[in-house]
């Protein structure tokens, strides 16, 4: 599997380090509910098909990046810088096998 | 049918035209008193015990695929008791025991092999925290050995002991570990529940549930609508897309786990072998294939095939520990899907939705759990109220704070 970043190219995936689903980027405001946290930390829509996840270029520019890729296929749809989102995560999700 | 083994000698003799189906092909009920989702490990001892702890035979296990088509037939079979935590500590003893009687109960050889599991440590800081695994095992009343480096030697004279990065100063032995054949036991409890009047109906996929009012009343199919007041959902890497038929989003996300097999050797390893700082583990089959895997491929994925830098970590792993594999050839790989928790530990419970239950969250470590889960989870279907032993596998734990991490690593799905 290879991983396109914006600022280093497609690269090995053994470069990157795993954190989950976009969700973490749905941080709770601090007095938030706990059920917010709950949300954030451990629910998951956990797709087959198209999802966005969180990759951390470890070994190339250190930036997280957000990906897009298909959970069935392996197939790499795009990524973004996380700084560069402005938007919650979900308004970019694309549709997909749920 | 009994088997026993005059059956076999009889059969050998007139040319084994005598042996039927081990169970039967039903089509599908209008209506059950219950229905199990999934036909894998969990599915079918649930049924089984449904039927044979609680009488409850007018039930149905409903598979998409054929019986043992997902992960009970991809796992390598190690079956143990070595858990700390209270939660999964008397879960996990249960689940040995229940092992234990597994092949005069089913009258079936599910190949149980208790041939002792060694985990490897290779540091102070690791030997006491093995030291108190161990006596939390016998506190249990399990059983643990803490072995130092020449006791380990004995075991397993073939390691690298002086590799450099993790030299190996002991580890911990489980005697009562070992490993089973994963097929047989999904066999067998499917043929215990079909001779106590279960429905194992296959090619039957679930694609919706029916909730009027707050309760379960029956499930859409492949196969058409059938009804019931109960319904279990045991689907393991697919639970989030069966919950969802509920309205229900899970604290689960499956990722993908590889494992391998060599080609067939004469008996060299004789135990079952945790290398955990090197992520790896081993046993040889009774094939004479070495079996072994190590972690997950760490991005979530449906894909039941990994890639190849994992691959080429096992085999670095495995090299590593033990150079003598290096001439041995693989034969095969393969990747399962764990439905994985932000725990590592499982979920067996009550749903918002009544009559509607919820068995998911086994990780990588649910081939061993498969009798006491069914035991558990057919006690909470039968009773309403959770078994003893599974009392802490709550769904609204992860909301409550009240975590059961075996391993300490954090709310993150990945690192159980
Ligand atoms: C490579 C690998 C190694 C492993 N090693 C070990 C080990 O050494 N020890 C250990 O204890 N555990 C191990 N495990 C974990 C263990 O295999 C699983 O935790 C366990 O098998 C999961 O429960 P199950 O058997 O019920 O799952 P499955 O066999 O996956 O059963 C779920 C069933 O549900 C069916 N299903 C899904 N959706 C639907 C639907 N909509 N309608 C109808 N049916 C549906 C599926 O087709 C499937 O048959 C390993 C797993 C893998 C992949
Ligand atoms: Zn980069």
């Amino acid at each position: 599997m290879r991983i396109p970043c914006p600022l280093c190219g497609t690269r090995d995936r053994r470069e990157f380090y795993y954190y989950g689903s976009d969700d973490y980027l749905n941080r709770p405001a601090a007095d938030a509910p706990a059920a917010a946290w709950d949300d954030m930390l451990h629910n998951r829509d956990n797709p087959a098909g198209v999802t966005r996840d969180l990759w951390y270029h470890e070994t190339g520019c250190a930036q997280w990046l957000a990906v897009t890729r298909n959970t069935v296929t392996h197939e790499i749809l795009g990524s973004e810088l996380v700084a560069d989102l402005k938007t919650g995560p979900k308004s970019a999700r694309k549709g997909g096998e749920k | 049918m009994r088997y026993s083994g005059l059956k076999v000698l009889g059969e050998g003799l007139f040319g084994n035209k005598g042996w039927k189906p081990a169970w039967r092909d039903p089509a599908p009920k209008a209506e059950y008193d219950a229905i199990i989702i999934g036909g894998g490990g969990h599915g079918l001892s649930t049924a089984y015990y449904l039927a044979k702890n609680h009488g409850m035979t007018n039930i149905a296990v409903l598979e998409k695929g054929y019986l043992g088509s997902g992960n009970i037939g991809r796992n390598t079979t190690i079956v143990r008791a070595n858990y700390f935590l209270p939660g999964n500590s008397e879960f996990y003893s249960h689940s040995l025991k229940l092992w234990e009687g597994l092949e005069s109960e089913l009258n079936y050889n599910v190949m149980h092999s208790q041939r002792g599991l060694i985990n490897l440590f290779h540091s102070d800081g690791q030997r006491d925290a093995f030291a108190r695994r161990g006596n939390a095992m016998i506190n249990q009343g399990d059983d643990a050995i803490l072995l130092d480096r020449e006791g380990v030697r004995e075991h397993l004279p073939y390691l690298d002991f002086e590799q450099t990065r993790f030299p190996i100063y002991g580890g911990l032995l489980h005697p009562r570990g070992g490993t089973a054949r994963h097929d047989a036991v999904a066999w067998g409890y499917a043929r215990g529940a079909d001779r106590r009047g279960v429905d194992l109906i296959q090619n039957c996929e679930v694609t919706g549930i029916d909730v009027s009012n707050g309760r379960v009343t029956g499930v859409q199919t492949t196969r058409g609508a059938i009804r019931a007041k109960k319904v279990g959902i045991v689907v393991a890497g697919r639970s989030s897309q069966v919950a969802a038929m509920a309205g229900m989003r899970l604290p689960i996300e499956s990722h993908i786990l590889q494992a391998f097999v060599s080609e067939g050797l004469k008996p060299v390893i004789h135990h079952v072998i945790s290398f955990g700082m090197g992520h790896f583990y081993i046993s040889q089959s009774d094939k004479g294939g070495l079996v072994f895997g190590g972690d997950l491929d760490f991005y979530a994925s449906y894909a039941a095939r990994g890639n190849l830098p994992m691959v080429e970590h096992v085999m670095e792993a495995g090299m590593t520990l033990m150079p003598m594999i290096g001439r041995a050839r693989v034969l095969r790989s393969w990747g399962g899907i764990m439905d994985m928790s932000p725990d590592g530990s499982p979920v067996i419970d009550r749903t918002h939705v009544d009559g509607l239950f919820l068995n998911c969250g086994w990780n990588y470590g649910g081939f061993k759990a498969v009798p006491a889960s069914g035991w558990c989870m057919a006690h909470l279907m039968a009773t309403g109220q959770p078994h003893d032993v599974a009392r802490r596998f709550r769904l609204d734990r992860f909301a409550t704070g009240h975590l059961i991490d075996e391993e300490g690593t954090g709310s993150q799905h990945n690192l159980h």
